[in-house]
């Protein structure tokens, strides 16, 4: 049962976090579990996605999409759904993932399926920017490169650049992009579940070493602080308030890059406001892969995803990986 | 006076005669992908591009500490299509030794990995190949499956360590 004092804690958490949300352009807490201690995590799944050809289909991720924000914030209209998440006079982010090459980026279905969304909950074209470290993973994504403002926005670091000052946070010096810093309100994450051959997994905080100058500095002890770390620098830990993860095609060993002869097709979506429960939840699914495919478990490959524990511990508070606090609805 | 500049002209000469027989060793080494028709219904489609070690996690992000553990000096990438529809995509590491490129393949194979005589030793999948030759690594991997894609991939490896 839970105490008074654990009663006013949560309470006053789900306040801050409330007010945090409206200032950044999130329309109101989605996640009616929250002030319950517990984090929604979704992962909606078809089995059909892929149909016999090696790109999902288009309409059917639309519904994936769909299914997946409904059962995440409880409205069956998907337009309405998305107007509870975002306002609409804010610049919205989308950090996608092309550095696996074409093989294994986020998917362009994903992306359109977002924005067609985006725009008919009242985002302006012009106020939705596309963007990840450079034109090469955008185009890995099927993307293309443009800059013209009355239209969707989609480009790298490598043109808005980087702030001069780094920002610190515990051991982690970095030097933010500026479409972070500077253009967008809100930011949705859309990273790709992938093996990582260092820090074991990487999905929705780990996506966001491609808001940094230079993440290879961030990648030494399996990237355990640096993830945890870089997801607490204030405008990462604030701008970024939702991921959608593409889970629907996903290497389950020799990542990050792409290593056909281990691609998998989960055809899933997982989607959470809080990053730890959705990273966990990912790593978990991934284990289960391994697992079915004979490969040792992450800790004995040596290499643990250290940095989810990391971001849930008492200096990060970033999230929960406790199961017990994660309400995982499976759609 | 005369003989001190008759000196320097030599010396200079020499010095460019030297970088240019310098430059084409490493022309040779710097781009071993074959141009565009060279191997049978193969178009190269992009620039290659070459990353020095301290630069692979720009391309390949965390995958580059494998690569640096094992010594690599360089890396080279290029785009292909085979018959304007297969897309695919070729590395060759350039390792500081025949031990680093043997370390990396060895260490990359699954189960289902099948030999094929592709300079000193190769792996094919459905999807990719990957062979060492002296201190080079290669990995051609396509980006869809198909009947033919493998004996595809196969054509344009031997088109690759012909260049080595």
């Amino acid at each position: 049962m839970e105490s008074r004092r654990d009663f006013l804690k949560t309470a006053a958490t789900g306040a801050l976090v409330l007010g945090s949300q409206r200032k950044l352009g999130l329309a109101a807490t989605l996640d009616q579990h929250a002030q319950t201690g517990k984090s929604k995590v979704v992962m909606a799944r078809d089995a059909s996605l892929h149909g016999t050809g090696a790109q999902p289909d288009e309409k059917r991720v639309l519904d994936l999409l769909d299914r997946a924000i409904a059962a995440y914030t409880g409205h069956d209209n998907p337009v309405e759904a998305w107007k509870h998440i975002l306002r609409a006079d804010k610049v919205i982010g989308l950090k996608v993932n092309g550095l696996g090459g074409k093989g294994v980026s986020t998917h362009l279905s994903l992306i359109l399926a977002i924005c067609e969304r985006l725009q008919q909950a009242g985002i302006k074209p012009g106020n939705i920017v596309i963007w990840d470290r450079n034109a090469r993973d955008l185009v890995s994504c099927g993307l293309t490169i443009s800059t013209d403002p009355s239209r969707i926005r989609c480009y790298g670091n490598d043109v808005a650049g980087y702030e001069e000052q780094p920002v610190t946070w515990g051991a982690t010096s970095v030097k933010l992009a500026r479409i972070l810093s500077r253009e967008c309100d809100m930011v949705i994450g859309l990273p790709i579940l992938k093996d990582h051959s260092m820090s074991g997994v990487t999905f929705a905080m780990k996506n966001m070493y491609g808001v940094v100058e230079r993440p290879q500095e961030l990648h030494p002890g399996g990237c355990n602080p640096g993830v945890a770390d870089l997801n607490c620098i204030p405008a990462v830990r604030d701008k970024v308030r939702f991921t959608i993860g593409d889970a629907m095609t996903s290497v389950y060993d020799g990542g990050p890059g792409f290593h056909p002869e281990r691609l998998w097709q989960p055809n899933a979506l997982i989607v959470g406001e809080d990053r730890v429960a959705v990273d966990h939840t990912a790593w978990q699914m991934l284990e289960r892969k391994r697992a079915e495919m004979g490969l040792p478990t992450f800790e004995a490959a040596g290499r643990p995803p250290r940095y989810i524990a990391t971001a849930a511990d008492a200096a990060h508070r970033l999230g929960t990986n406790d199961p017990q606090r994660i309400h995982l609805m499976e759609v | 006076m005369k003989y001190c500049l008759n000196w320097k002209w030599a010396v200079a000469a020499l010095v460019m005669v030297a970088a240019v027989a310098g430059t084409g060793c490493k022309k040779k080494g710097a781009d071993p992908f074959p141009a565009s028709g060279a191997v049978a219904d193969w178009q190269k489609s992009s620039e290659t591009r070459v990353f020095a070690a301290k630069d692979l996690w720009q391309y390949i992000d965390g995958d580059a500490e494998q690569y640096i553990s094992a010594g690599v000096v360089s890396t080279s990438t290029s785009d292909y299509k085979y018959k304007g529809e297969l897309e695919a995509t070729a590395d060759v590491y350039t390792m500081g030794d025949a031990t680093g490129a043997r370390k990396i393949l060895e260490s990359g194979q699954s189960s289902d990995a099948k030999a094929v005589q592709l300079g000193d030793a190769g792996v094919a999948y459905a999807q990719s190949v990957i062979f060492r030759k002296g201190s080079h690594l290669v990995r051609i991997v396509a980006y869809e499956s198909g009947p033919d894609a493998q004996q595809a991939l196969l054509a344009l490896a031997h088109g690759v360590e012909a260049k080595l």
